[in-house]
């Protein structure tokens, strides 16, 4: 199992029982089609995608904060012009989806949806409102800690991350099946650090989450090898 | 300088709020000349699909190149699909095969991404061409594997419209999956 990354195969995380594979990955050298990536540009932001609070003609309810960081690669080079999604609960907990059944308000003027590009130090920002903690069906009384997903392509098929950004001293961490499936060394990794700087006086509390993404080098890093074992 | 990276976590059930493109099947547009449709589904251990299921796909063009912000074209090189139904679709041209870390010659193929609820990180495979018998025959990747039938959950069969390949993340004829 790797330092950094959760095993699949995650029992307290039911879903793991019947979706990780329990075979062990077979281990590839990334040749050009994972030395390559997508390079997906200004085309698919808007100018207001990095900004949530403001949906449908509207103001979103909720604390309102500023989210930014740096997407480095391991080798401590910024990412610089790569698309970030990131997608989030509502204030109160609850998801614009379908599928979405708790009884929580949905807010009118939130979408939960943004997008931008890094800059060229690999710096986003997204103001947005902070999100509820939501429960869901794992097991008896489970709540899922406030999170904000995220979406990174960096440079090369092997950089691709999809991860979720907590918030600093949430008891609920503790209780988190999907929190917990990282090991303990790497866990604080996914927890965004209160930011005074960048904090906006009478207007917004900021967080600052930095994002490491792989190293694109063709030799193998020591953090490689079965890093998806069941 | 050696940083650690940030771990992965799962995309989860909602995941189309954040990462549906309306043009994501499109690889090449609509009405490309020689275009095909990769699908297939995406199926759990009791072989139910999985419909909250993100695919991504990564692959050369027809030339042997990877598609860069300087020569955008009309050939973006990525596909994303929801699985909403249980099956993905990718409208895309068949790759050149691309040399591998060693240099050596592979057959045509497509790199594949699987993001879902129940999945902690993506997981990572290749799509193969079943009618490609010589050069697969021929390929590093498909020769280290241990089988036939390991390789067969790799090799996409031609179809009516392109060809389909079933993603099976768990069970008896589980996929192949790679770390790289
Ligand atoms: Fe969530």
């Amino acid at each position: 199992m790797s330092e950094t990354h959760p095993a699949l195969l995650s029992p307290d995380y039911l879903s793991t029982r019947t979706r990780a594979p329990l075979r062990d990955p077979l281990p590839v050298q990334p040749g050009m089609t994972e030395l390559t990536g997508p390079l997906l540009g200004q085309g698919r932001v808007g100018v207001h995608d990095a900004d949530l609070t403001r949906w449908a003609g509207g103001e979103a309810i909720g604390q309102r904060i500023v989210v930014s960081g740096r997407v480095l690669d391991q080798d401590g080079r910024p990412v610089r012009d790569s698309l970030v999604e990131l997608w989030q609960a509502n204030a109160a907990g609850r998801y614009r989806h379908t599928q979405d059944r708790w009884p929580a308000p949905l807010d009118p003027h939130f979408s939960g949806q943004g997008r931008t590009m890094t800059d060229n130090d690999g710096m986003y920002t997204f103001l947005t409102v902070r999100p509820g903690a939501y429960p869901w069906r794992n097991h008896d009384n489970a709540w899922r800690p406030a999170h904000i997903h995220f979406s990174l392509f960096g440079v090369a098929f092997v950089q691709r991350l999809v991860t979720q950004m907590y918030f600093p001293e949430d008891p609920l961490l503790a209780l988190d099946p999907i929190y917990q499936a990282v090991p303990a060394a790497a866990r604080e990794r996914l927890v965004s650090h209160y930011d005074h700087q960048a904090t906006q006086p009478e207007w917004a509390l900021a967080y600052r989450f930095d994002i490491v993404l792989r190293g694109v080098a063709a030799t193998p890093f020591e953090d490689e090898g079965e890093h998806d074992g069941g | 300088m050696t940083l650690l990276p940030t771990p992965s976590q799962t995309a989860g059930p909602f995941l189309s709020i954040g990462l549906r493109w309306n043009d994501g099947p499109y690889v090449v547009p609509p009405g490309t000349a020689g275009a095909v449709w990769l699908r297939g589904r995406v199926l759990d251990s009791a072989g139910d699909p999985v419909t909250d299921a993100l695919v991504e796909t990564w692959q050369a063009g027809p030339d042997g190149r990877f598609a860069s912000r300087e020569e955008t074209g009309n050939f973006r090189g990525f596909g994303r699909s929801e699985t909403l139904e249980g099956e993905y679709a990718v409208l895309t041209l068949k790759p050149a095969g691309v040399p591998d870390a060693e240099g050596r010659p592979q057959a045509p193929h497509v790199a594949v991404s699987i993001f879902a609820r129940g999945l902690l990180d993506r997981v990572i495979s290749r799509l193969y061409f079943a009618d490609e018998q010589e050069a697969n025959a021929a390929d590093p990747l498909l020769n280290s594997l241990p089988d036939d039938a390991a390789r067969a959950t790799l090799l996409a069969r031609p179809s009516r419209d392109g060809y389909r390949l079933n993603l099976v993340l768990q069970g008896s004829d589980e996929t192949v999956f790679f770390s790289v």
